[in-house]
């Protein structure tokens, strides 16, 4: 896009102003470190110039909005349409509780739900499984049958909003009573919208709520996606998740060539199935972290978009546009957040937002200022979303599409990140796709690296995180004055163990067993299992019940030491 | 430590409370003098009656999961069962961090059962004296089985597989190398062969190879005991019952034989010497450590300093009796 | 130092039989999904019932500041918050591993 002799130029200016602008500068002023490096460790320069982004073809790199490669945002007039969906990830107690905070969140404006489980159901264990005991109701909702999904919903229309549900082993029951549920309503299959993560990968790679072995957990979720693009036109069955393996202490790069490698992996799977690449890619969605290193990440979700295109246009032959697109929602980082001056949180959720939104998420969870605490209070919870509400409606940055592209330095590290995440994903390919070398622990142990590298870095005051490792106050003051939710867990518990006794007295035992039986059997002759998972969960079969027949088939996983 | 609080937990220990016999086996790893203690009262005991089982293999081929399935089978049959899980890991500079055990934790409350993880970065020159001494113990407390996990590599791990009456090989397709390492009579001879992860693709063609080894008698089994060759895959729970009536196969064939007695003869020959050759080379290392060769200048002098050294610690012997 | 890695999941019955049979010097926990309270009370119970009162337990995860007196309360020997550093969480390891030593030999 440059003229030759005007770089020219430049590069002799640019000398010139090394050796006497800048040099009078570093006279006067230091430079505040030796190394300047983004989060992940990037380093970089003082300024970038058009010299650095000289051999960025720009119809090659950018083209235009809604026109591969999609760097600059899967839609043309992006915002200036839509607004993202803003999705607070929500969920707590009990199913009533959970049900009057959703009505809460859609009363103050949000636009998209997004359920959290508490652990027992996110691995699969029933309410009143003896595992379960002091977690029932602690960081999500408690859902061990169709009827805690049905009180959830109780009141909210199923057909005109979607719900995100963050679950993966258990992704095909949980799919199952949410669909159960909108038939009740009376809602049909075609008008049935949401995600359900159900990326197994990711669980083996950083999240850890992984129940079956590799193999077999990613056969469920193929099995769940082949199901829902059979039936579930308007069903993103799968998001494939970045956000946990970020939050796990992996790099920018990590994160992303991570995600796109587990990415291929379905791919191939789905193909591996007899489906057609354009039949599927389209439901394909992504979930990505926005942390806290403002420019990195903007950089980072758009080279996902240019990679993500090519791949499936190059490698998988993938002829709809809709099948190019990389649409993912953003979550800002947790990970970022401190205990310490909680308050500044809200500072630093402001920020990773605003760097989802330069990078054209399609929608966004805020965290709360009390997260290093517990899950959110009504109080905390409301401040998110209106940071989300103040982006949008305040500042104007939605006005223009992609409005950082050209800026030489957002250019340059757009396509340093895409670089290095090349490299993985190479790495990754030769030892047989993220199946095997998940199987291996390499990707593991590349997160391990990074995370004990990061935190060494702070303790080495390398990194500075503000309350932590510089301007450091000892009072408990401020942490006194957070206001935070108020759960009775013991008496959730209770409740929920309570209404399981009841239904697994009041239902129709047989047919739950029958149903049961011929999960099982389906199970073992390697058929699809959502068909028979759901009319097991018709019949009010347990979510614990469910999962106990597919670990009797399928076994259980137990991770070896990563270090 | 007084004596009668070595007697207390011996006492303790015998009526299967865990702790005690938890502390018992860190004498072994930790304290010589107290080890001797309890090891002569352990070995008045002549009768031996724990059926030892070595599993050797390399890291991740899946021992740990195969011992985890096993314990449940033998759980059924009332069986008493120590495991003593000898882990190779130890990537810390200054320790040791071990991670066998978290494939067994399933058993961990089991009242039968008692897990106890050993590092070999730990107990250097003390690993053979140690798990040894612990079979001893073991065996003195009324277990039946005795479940040893070992890569199999370096002398100490030699000597204690010696020490099982039954060496089961936990192999996984694809390792040529393995096998022909194997049949270089590198790697310890097994009683039993168990191909592990046997639902991977490649397992049928490592089945065949293992299967010809074994046929043609490049492989001879221990005491005219043929060789069996199984199948498994622990993660999957196929397998593993063939491999609980094999290893109770091996044992019936050892006590026809009269094997049985005469491993416990010889292991506790061998700990005898182990027990000997701890203090020895503790005191050596320790002495070495201090040795100043500036100080004493020319190899004659050295040797001297640390035979003397070494003289005076034999001379402590007597203080153990 | 050894460490004995019993893997993520495991029962506060599952964690003090482990402790037992590896007759461990320290025992460190980390819970992270707001089950703290109840989870510690039922460690420290199994502990003390098994006759255990000499082995430090400390723990590490999102507790909220509320909570910390009554955990310790429960004889736990400390808590780390988000944001500690491994130096000082290894540093207290050290120091308390050493104690119970001394105290043994006494």
């Amino acid at each position: 896009m440059f003229n030759e002799e005007a770089l020219e130029e430049l590069e002799d200016k640019i000398r010139k102003w090394e050796k006497s602008t800048v040099v009078k500068s570093l006279e006067r002023f230091r430079e505040r470190m030796e190394k300047f490096t983004t989060l992940s460790g990037i380093t970089i320069k003082n300024v970038y110039t058009p010299l650095d982004v000289r051999d960025i073809d720009y119809f090659d790199k950018l083209g235009l909005p809604g026109e591969y490669p999609f760097t600059r945002g899967i839609h043309a007039t992006m915002y200036r349409g839509r607004l993202w969906t803003m999705r607070m990830f929500s969920g707590y107690g009990s199913p009533e509780d959970t049900n009057k905070r959703l009505k809460y969140l859609i009363a103050h404006g949000e636009t998209g739900l997004s359920l959290a489980f508490d652990y027992p159901t996110l691995i699969g264990l029933d309410a009143d499984d003896p595992q379960a005991c002091g977690e029932v109701g602690v960081c999500g909702v408690s859902v061990s049958s169709l009827k805690d999904m049905e009180i959830i919903y109780n009141g909210i229309d199923m057909s005109s909003i979607t719900t995100n549900m963050t679950i993966n082993p258990p992704a095909p029951v949980l799919l199952s009573m949410y669909v159960a549920t909108a038939e009740k309503q009376g809602v049909t299959y075609e008008r049935i919208g949401g995600t359900t993560q159900n990326d197994p990968l990711k669980e083996f790679i950083a999240q850890k709520s992984y129940v079956f072995p590799p193999e077999p957990a990613v056969k469920i979720s193929m099995d769940v996606i082949e199901w829902s693009i059979k039936n579930l036109p308007l069903w993103n069955p799968i998001s494939i998740s970045g956000y946990h393996i970020r939050e796990a202490g992996a790099t920018a790069v990590q994160e992303l060539a991570f995600t796109i490698a587990d990415g291929i992996e379905y791919v191939r799977q789905l193909i591996l199935r007899g489906l057609n690449v354009d039949e599927f890619a389209h439901r394909l969605s992504f979930f990505f972290d926005a942390h806290i290193n403002f420019f990195e990440e903007i950089a980072k979700f758009r080279a996902a978009r240019r990679m993500w295109a090519k791949i499936m246009k190059e490698w998988f032959n993938a002829e709809k546009e809709r099948s190019l697109w990389l649409r993912f929602h953003t979550q800002t980082a947790g990970v970022s957040l401190t205990a310490q001056q909680p308050f500044n949180n809200i500072v630093r959720t402001t920020i990773e937002a605003l760097a989802a939104v330069l990078g054209g998420t399609q929608s966004l969870h805020t965290n709360s200022l009390d997260e290093p605490f517990r899950v959110p209070s009504e109080f905390g919870a409301k401040i998110a979303l209106r940071t989300q509400q103040i982006i949008a409606y305040e500042t104007g940055v939605a006005d223009v599409v992609d409005p950082l592209a050209g800026s030489y330095y957002i250019e340059w590290l757009t396509d340093e990140i895409e670089e290095q995440a090349w490299k993985y994903i190479d790495r990754i390919e030769k030892m047989g796709g993220m199946l095997e070398a998940v199987k291996k622990g390499y990707p593991q142990r590349e997160v391990t690296e990074a995370s004990y590298r990061f935190q060494k870095e702070v303790e080495e005051r390398k990194k500075f995180i503000v309350g932590v490792n510089i301007y450091v106050e000892g009072g408990e003051e401020e942490i006194r004055n957070v206001p935070l939710l108020d759960i009775n867990q013991e008496e959730i518990e209770r409740r929920q163990v309570e209404r399981l006794r009841k239904l697994r007295m009041e239902r129709n035992n047989e047919a739950v067993q029958s149903a049961l039986n011929k999960l099982s059997k389906a199970a073992s002759r390697n058929e699809n299992i959502m068909p028979y998972v759901l009319d097991a969960v018709k019949s009010y079969a347990t979510l614990g019940e469910i999962m106990n027949v597919l670990k009797e088939v399928y076994g259980i996983w137990v991770e070896p030491p990563i270090y | 430590m007084n004596n009668e609080y070595l007697y207390e937990l011996i006492e303790k220990a015998k009526r299967n409370d865990k702790g005690s016999i938890g502390k018992l086996l860190t004498i072994l790893e930790s304290s010589p003098p107290e080890a001797f203690k309890l090891l002569d009262i352990v070995l008045r005991e002549t009768k031996s009656k724990a059926h030892v089982i070595g599993f050797t293999g390399i890291p991740g081929s899946g021992k740990s999961t195969l011992i985890s399935k096993l314990l449940s089978f033998y759980k059924k049959e009332n069986c008493k069962i120590a495991v003593i899980a000898i882990d190779p890991t130890s990537p810390l500079s200054r320790g040791a961090f071990l991670g066998d055990r978290i494939r067994m934790q399933e058993h961990s409350l089991a009242p039968n059962v008692f897990i106890r993880s050993v590092s070999t970065r730990g107990l250097k020159g003390g690993l053979s004296f140690a798990g040894v001494a612990m079979i001893e113990v073991f065996d003195y407390l009324g277990y039946d089985k005795v479940f040893i996990e070992t890569v199999g590599i370096g002398q100490a791990e030699t000597d204690i597989m010696n020490s099982a009456h039954t060496i089961i090989v936990v192999t996984m397709p694809g390792i040529g190398d393995e096998i022909q390492a194997l049949k270089a009579g590198v790697m310890e001879i097994g009683d039993i062969y168990v191909l592990n992860k046997s639902d991977k693709e490649e397992s049928q063609k490592t089945f065949e190879y293992l299967n010809f080894v074994i046929e043609s008698n490049e492989l001879v089994g221990r005491l005219g005991w043929r060789p069996k060759l199984l199948k498994t895959s622990a993660l999957m729970n196929y397998g593993i019952e063939d491999v609980m009536n094999a290893i109770e196969e091996h044992l019936q064939y050892i006590i026809e034989h009269r094997y049985f007695d005469s491993k416990a003869y010889l292991r506790r020959k061998l700990l005898v010497k182990l027990f000997i050759e701890k203090l020895l080379i503790d005191k050596l290392e320790l002495e070495f450590e201090r040795l100043n060769i500036e100080e004493t200048p020319g190899l004659r002098n050295q040797l001297n300093v640390l035979r003397e050294k070494i003289a005076s610690s034999l001379k402590e012997l007597e203080l153990y009796i | 130092m050894e460490v004995i890695y019993t893997g993520v999941r495991q029962t506060p019955e599952q964690v003090v039989e482990t402790a037992i049979q590896e007759d461990v010097d320290v025992i460190g926990v980390s819970i992270l999904s707001g089950a703290h309270i109840t989870l510690m009370k039922r460690l420290m119970e199994n502990l003390r019932a098994k006759g255990v009162h000499d082995i430090p337990v400390f723990l590490g995860g999102t507790i909220p500041l509320p909570d910390i007196s009554e955990i310790e309360g429960m004889g736990i020997d400390r808590v780390f918050l988000p944001g500690t550093s491994l130096q000082e969480i290894v540093k207290y390891v050290y120091d308390a591993a050493l104690n119970k030593r001394k105290k043994k030999h006494e």
